[in-house]
């Protein structure tokens, strides 16, 4: 039953590195942090364009929630001037509140959908929010079983 | 669903760097306590307080300006505000005070704030950009300097490619030669307060200008007053002035600086209001031939909305992470075989984690409490099993050590609060995410 790895003495040679695929910034609405939401061709065979789609659509709704401009942003940006901007020294701003929020979002993603893929995210915040990284790892021990494996995952949902 | 079933093992558990029993890592980890990333920073900053304050590497005319207003401030306080306390009000050196204040901490925040620099490109990113740059181009000799053309909010913005930083410059991100950096949102490089005005500084930078206008119009007026006050009667002007000779001092400074101040606070509250940065303004980016600034794409199109987006607008983190730290085993490597490598290269292997994987490697294969309900396994192969996608990946690693793994240190994550020691997150880290995971044989 298990997909990729078939057994655990074969673990220890089956995954490596294979790629890297970046998801570039999406600059149609400005400076905001959004990310492109189309799914790469090399993550054709590995993931399902929804769940691909549905992750970065959340994690751009969550770059809106910490960009956006509102009342609670204009509050907190009076405030800080009027005491010289020293509340930034105390306070947790609320950018830093949401990018917890979407890392805490990444690693559940990361668990629950593209570990057993053998697909893994990295937070953009570690790249600079320019891209999000997508580290694809292969099944080394046979090229083919990687192969079966993907088409076993997609034909299981 | 997948077949996989996960099993969460406390990150705690897994041990710290320092179990690593292999030679070379303990060679290197007597010799190396955890760095951070501060200091191999590739840009030309200086990093103070182990890298919560960060300095352009020139810091220009800062102890200047910052002297100059101390100076002026503090004559004017002695000499001039106990004859307009007596003469006038107490609220001139109260009003003054704070001004003074607002002026000293926002130029300290201003100099001593990130202004938004853009961690320089892996090599990974950078061979993936590369690789595009090809397929859609010829590829001549002497390659033209490459431009991504995209199109925001309907205007088409002519994105750079940095050399030094490896990557498309985003837009409204330019790189600053004197600290060979690119930052976000470029304003200029003030030499005043010895940094970049950018992105995550430019409030401060302009409430900064503004209180200092303020504050240096309020000194005049009232050192003007003094002095006319004090010359009323027989006295006549020049009596005055030898009667107070510091506030001859606070005139000259202040009669000069106005105009600067004046007219700077007035320059950058019209590119406040229309969403632009002095980099924009004087390549004259989005000025028609009407010389109205209608093709703004970043512009809100109303006076007050640009305003609150630009000064009151959330305030954006740090990118590059100065406190966070690396894994012990990044720098002595570099040293040997910087000379060889491309500079770029060097500092970036040092400056991004590549050995995460092999320093995993060996906290994992000595963790004592790693579980394991595989039918087929002996603890030792559970431990193998652990190690599985890192083992491999830490065999494809050439000794010149070019290949990037994405695994980074922890990083700090409290920088909201500088002055306490920052939290260093095991767990949510991939390092820590993959290491909590194994696989079931079901």
């Amino acid at each position: 039953r298990l997909t990729e790895f078939h057994n655990l003495q074969e673990l220890r040679q089956s995954a490596s590195l294979a790629n890297k695929v970046f998801i570039q910034r999406d600059y149609s609405e400005g400076t905001v942090c959004k990310f492109h939401t189309k799914l790469p061709s090399e993550l054709d065979s590995r993931i399902e364009k929804t769940l691909f789609e549905d992750t970065v659509k959340t994690l751009n709704n969550y770059y809106a929630e910490a960009e956006k401009i509102g009342g609670h942003a204009y509050l907190e940006g009076c405030l800080a001037c009027i005491t010289a901007y020293l509340i930034f020294l105390c306070m947790e701003t609320r950018y830093e509140k949401v990018l917890k929020k979407i890392s805490r979002y990444i690693q559940e993603q990361n668990e629950k959908i593209y570990a057993p893929r053998g697909l893994l995210i990295t937070d953009p915040i570690e790249r600079g929010m320019r891209v999000i990284e997508i580290s694809i790892y292969e099944d080394r021990s046979s090229s083919g079983s990687s192969t079966s494996s993907s088409t076993t995952s997609s034909s299981g949902r | 669903m997948k077949n996989c079933e996960y099993q969460q093992i406390d990150p705690l558990a897994l041990g710290t760097p320092a179990s690593t029993p292999t030679s070379t890592q303990c060679a290197k980890n007597k010799s190396h306590r955890p760095r951070r990333k501060w200091e191999v920073f590739p840009g030309r900053n200086r990093f103070y307080c182990d890298g919560r304050i960060i300095v352009a590497r020139q810091c220009g005319v800062l102890p200047l300006t910052l002297g100059l207003i101390v100076v002026t401030s503090v004559l004017f306080f002695i000499f001039d505000c106990p004859f307009l306390v007596t003469h006038l009000t107490i609220c001139i050196p109260v009003v003054a005070g704070v001004l003074f204040l607002f002026v000293v901490i926002t130029l300290l925040q201003t100099s001593f704030t990130d202004p938004g620099i853009l961690p320089r490109a892996l090599p990974e990113e950078v061979t993936n950009t590369e690789r595009q740059i090809d397929n859609s181009g010829s590829v001549t000799y002497r390659p033209p300097p490459r431009t991504k053309e995209i199109i925001i909010n309907g205007e088409v913005v002519k994105l750079k490619y940095c050399f030094t930083c490896k990557m498309f410059r985003p837009p409204r991100t330019s790189h600053c030669s004197l600290c060979d950096n690119c930052v976000e949102r470029f304003d200029h490089h003030c030499p005043w307060v010895g940094n970049c005005v950018g992105k995550r500084n430019y409030r401060f930078f302009y409430t900064f200008i503004v209180s200092l206008s303020f504050l240096t119009s309020f000194i005049l007026g009232c050192v003007i007053t003094h002095l006319t006050l004090r010359s009323q009667g027989d006295k006549g002007f020049l009596q005055a002035l030898q009667e107070s000779p510091a506030s001859v001092v606070e005139l000259v400074v202040c009669f000069f600086s106005i105009w600067s101040t004046l007219g700077l606070s007035g320059f950058h509250t019209y590119l406040v209001a229309s969403n632009l940065t002095t980099n924009e303004d004087i390549k004259g980016s989005w000025s028609t031939k009407r010389g109205e600034e209608s093709g703004n794409p970043y512009s809100y199109n109303g006076i007050f909305r640009n305003c609150c987006a630009v000064l009151c607008g959330p305030m954006p983190p740090s990118l590059i992470d100065r406190r966070g730290f690396l894994p012990p085993d990044v720098i002595p490597r570099t040293v040997a075989s910087g000379s060889e490598l491309h500079p770029f290269m060097a500092k970036n292997d040092t400056n991004m984690c590549t050995q995460a994987p092999k320093k995993l490697l060996e906290t994992v294969a000595h963790s004592s409490l790693v579980h394991s309900t595989c039918t087929s396994a002996t603890p030792k192969t559970a431990l193998v099993t652990q190690e599985f996608p890192f083992n491999s990946v830490s065999s494809m690693l050439s000794p010149s050590n070019t290949t990037q793994v994405p695994l980074p240190a922890a990083r700090d994550n409290r920088r909201s609060t500088p002055w306490t020691r920052p939290a260093v997150r095991e767990g949510i880290t991939q390092k820590g995410m993959l290491d909590a995971y194994k696989y079931q044989v079901s």
